[in-house]
């Protein structure tokens, strides 16, 4: 029990150290990954720590991954972990400051101007450049919540380098100076979310500021509990079933390889067909499989006979 | 940790934390030569966390440390191993970036002394050409002066006559040099064509408030250019021998001087070099490649490492300003009608593709090896490639894109 000298006074006021002595509103990993859980994600083994480590050290969460992996579902189901709102920043070639950050509403500005003519100009000008004209982007709405929300920046490999370079200042200082207003500090510090396909290879910078996890396209078991979790009245015995399957389909030499989203999709359309077991109904498997194939050459590798084939060595 | 046993005096908790200290900064100096990338912040952040508790499981540690320190795939890949092999005692795999194939060839040489050792061979790999014109050139060099005229020289020269080492020396710096030229060259030429400019609407009302709304001063906005991408894939094969180190001077020269170049190297495999060229000095930049590059001087699977490369590098490291420069021979070992396929998919994905080819500098030489009447349906651009001068003629050519 004793681990320091505990001395004459009250046991509450030692100084943290060792197991479980994390600051109390933090939640530890296993908490994480109960919560998790409720929110309907079914997480693989570590990404709970990098959670709770993204709350302890305050650094934001780069997710990388194959498209279709679940990255942004991580950001919506930590969300529900901390019970906040989640603000989405969607990336994009050319994506600029007024888009992300904040902008003045030019045409409002314009209306308050000759609706006030003749009247002393001072005021005026006061008066334009107010909050009533701000209009928040998500990077400004995410700085000024009274409770950190979750914000996630989508395809971060999209935006332009001199985009990241800003983003980079703004995740270490947390603050913005708009000229017409001032600094806006943060009320509250958002929990950051970053994800990337890998279309472009990132900074190093970017990179060294951020925890980095790498989602993985998830093993049969956990596949399997996700179609569970997502898919109403569906038996296990079918999840497990499409959950093979869709594992053999990885494993084939494809253009395009199909993600979680679309392994749902396919097991809601099985669902909807009323198949109960894949081995009796190839023709339905077989008429479905365009859930899952989203290119002409993908298409056409998957001939009847390579779907029966894969459908005797999963049921 | 040995914190939670039997009571302790302060001192002593201090011995332990400074002896995990020591531990702690031992392991973030094995994985920075481990070419992570990891700074005093990230030292604090690991400290603080074994502070906070994480230091109770090694399963717990570990991950905690993982989404710390990578930056990257290949760290997130690398790192279970490195953290066992150092706080669990197991042994780790060494780390490579050659991919495909299986690695096997070990006594192949470095590249660094492949120029050298091509001079050497030279007889043996150039019989099927005609011999005669090789005297003549040597004597054409005799008698002329030393400085400018001979650098000249030495640029209109084909390679494989290249024989003497400083000789071979000159055309390196020279190809190096080359590289850095096109960089500004091609920079300058983009600014000053572009233009097609429209109104910009919302900073246009927003810029003439001041004047009551009314547009005095109109804002107009321009396309951003991409800057041009070179990526390159070298034929570094045996019967390549002979222009392999030019080549790869003058690759590291573009590296260097663009701000956007990836290049790759393949024989039976393929491996991705932009990393280690990344070196600022020349010979040590070929001594990283020698190691990754295990197997160069044998067959060219042309057709199998682009599709390794289609599968793989293209989604990444090719965008919609980018030129592909292929440098080979065309003699292909493997199936020329997979060539012929990954080459159409490559076609589809970048804007142009040119084909650098040593032997198409040669007197009577036509396209007929299998590899190459294969690819040339989807090559823009068929160029030779044996001299400085070929090398350079590219230029007016990528300004253009």
């Amino acid at each position: 029990m004793s681990r320091f000298d505990p001395g004459p006074g009250d046991a509450a006021s030692l100084p943290a150290c060792g197991e479980g002595a994390a600051p109390t509103a933090r939640l530890s990993p296993d908490d994480i990954a109960v919560r998790l859980a409720e929110a309907g994600y079914i997480a693989e083994g570590d990404l709970a720590t990098a959670i709770s480590l993204m709350q302890m050290l305050g650094r934001p969460l780069l997710l990388e991954g194959e498209a279709g992996v679940g990255k942004t579902a991580v950001a919506k189901a930590l969300a529900f972990v901390h019970g906040t709102e989640l603000i989405r920043l969607q990336c994009y070639e050319g994506l600029d400051q007024p888009a992300a950050l904040y902008e003045w509403n030019y045409q409002r500005q314009l209306l308050a101007i000759q609706a006030q003519q003749g009247r002393e100009a001072g005021l005026a000008e006061d008066e334009i450049f107010s909050e009533k004209f701000l209009l928040e982007r998500p990077l400004l709405a995410a700085i000024r919540r009274e409770r950190s929300p979750v914000l996630l920046i989508d395809e971060i490999d999209r935006a332009d380098e001199e985009f990241e370079a800003f983003l980079l200042e703004l995740l270490s200082e947390f603050q913005i100076s708009i000229p017409e207003l001032g600094t806006i500090k943060a009320r509250s510090v958002p929990h950051v979310v970053l994800t990337s396909n890998g279309t472009r290879e990132l900074s190093d910078a970017l990179r060294r500021r951020c925890l980095y996890h790498y989602v993985d396209y998830p093993d049969v078991d956990r596949e399997a509990r996700i179609i569970l979790a997502h898919i109403d009245k569906i038996d296990a015995s079918l999840a497990l079933q499409i959950a093979r399957m869709v594992e053999k389909i990885r494993k084939e030499d494809l253009r395009k390889v199909p993600g979680v989203a679309e392994t749902l999709d396919w097991a809601a359309a099985l669902v909807g067909l009323n198949v109960r077991d894949l081995a009796d109904a190839p023709e339905a498997v077989h008429a479905t499989l365009m859930c899952l194939l989203k290119t002409r050459e993908d298409k056409a590798r998957f001939t009847r006979e390579v779907t029966e084939r894969l459908i005797g060595r999963v049921a | 940790m040995s914190c939670c046993g039997a009571p302790m005096t302060p001192g002593e908790a201090d011995e332990v934390s400074q002896l995990m200290a020591a531990k702690l900064s031992a392991f973030l100096k094995t994985l920075r030569d481990n070419s992570f990338a990891i700074g005093l912040q990230e030292a604090g952040d690991a400290a603080a966390l074994m502070a906070a508790g994480y230091a109770e499981k090694p399963s717990l540690l570990r991950a905690a440390l993982k989404h710390l320190v990578s930056a990257r795939k290949a760290d997130w890949l690398a790192f279970d191993g490195i953290f066992d092999a150092f706080w669990l005692g197991t042994r780790v795999r060494s780390r490579s970036l050659v991919s495909g194939g299986n690695a096997s060839a070990s006594g192949n040489p470095a590249l660094k002394s492949l120029p050298d050792n091509a001079a050497r061979s030279a007889d043996a790999a150039t019989d099927q050409l005609p011999s005669a014109e090789n005297g003549e050139n040597d004597a054409a060099g005799e008698g002329r002066m030393e400085g400018a005229s001979v650098v000249e020289n030495i640029a209109a020269t084909d390679f494989r006559k290249l024989h003497q080492p400083e000789d071979i020396e000159k055309a390196h710096v020279l190809a190096a040099r080359l590289a850095a030229v096109m960089r500004t060259r091609l920079t300058r030429r983009d600014q000053m064509r572009s233009k097609g400019e429209r109104l910009d609407l919302r900073r246009t009302i927003h810029g003439n408030i001041s004047h009551g709304g009314a547009p005095v001063a109109l804002f107009h906005r321009r396309r951003k250019e991409k800057p041009l991408r070179l990526v390159m894939l070298l034929d570094a094969s045996g019967s390549m021998s002979l222009y392999t180190g030019v080549f790869l001077r003058f690759i590291h020269g573009v590296l260097d001087a663009f701000h956007e170049a990836e290049a790759f190297l393949f024989h039976t495999r393929l491996a991705h070099v932009s990393d280690a060229m990344k070196e600022r000095d020349a010979a040590r930049a070929l001594d990283r490649l020698s190691m990754m590059a295990q197997g160069v001087g044998g067959g060219t699977k042309i057709g199998e490492c682009l599709a390794i490369f289609n599968r793989w590098h293209a989604a990444r490291v090719i965008h919609s300003r980018t030129c592909v420069m292929i440098v080979s021979d065309g003699y292909e070992t493997g199936d020329a009608e997979q060539l012929g396929r990954e080459m159409a998919a490559l076609r589809r994905r970048c804007r142009r593709i040119f084909w650098l080819n040593p032997m198409a500098g040669w007197d009577g030489y036509a396209p007929e090896a299998r590899g190459i009447r294969a690819a040339l349906p989807y090559v823009d651009l068929h160029a030779p490639a044996n001299t400085l001068q070929s090398l350079a003629a590219l230029e007016p050519y990528l300004a253009k894109l």
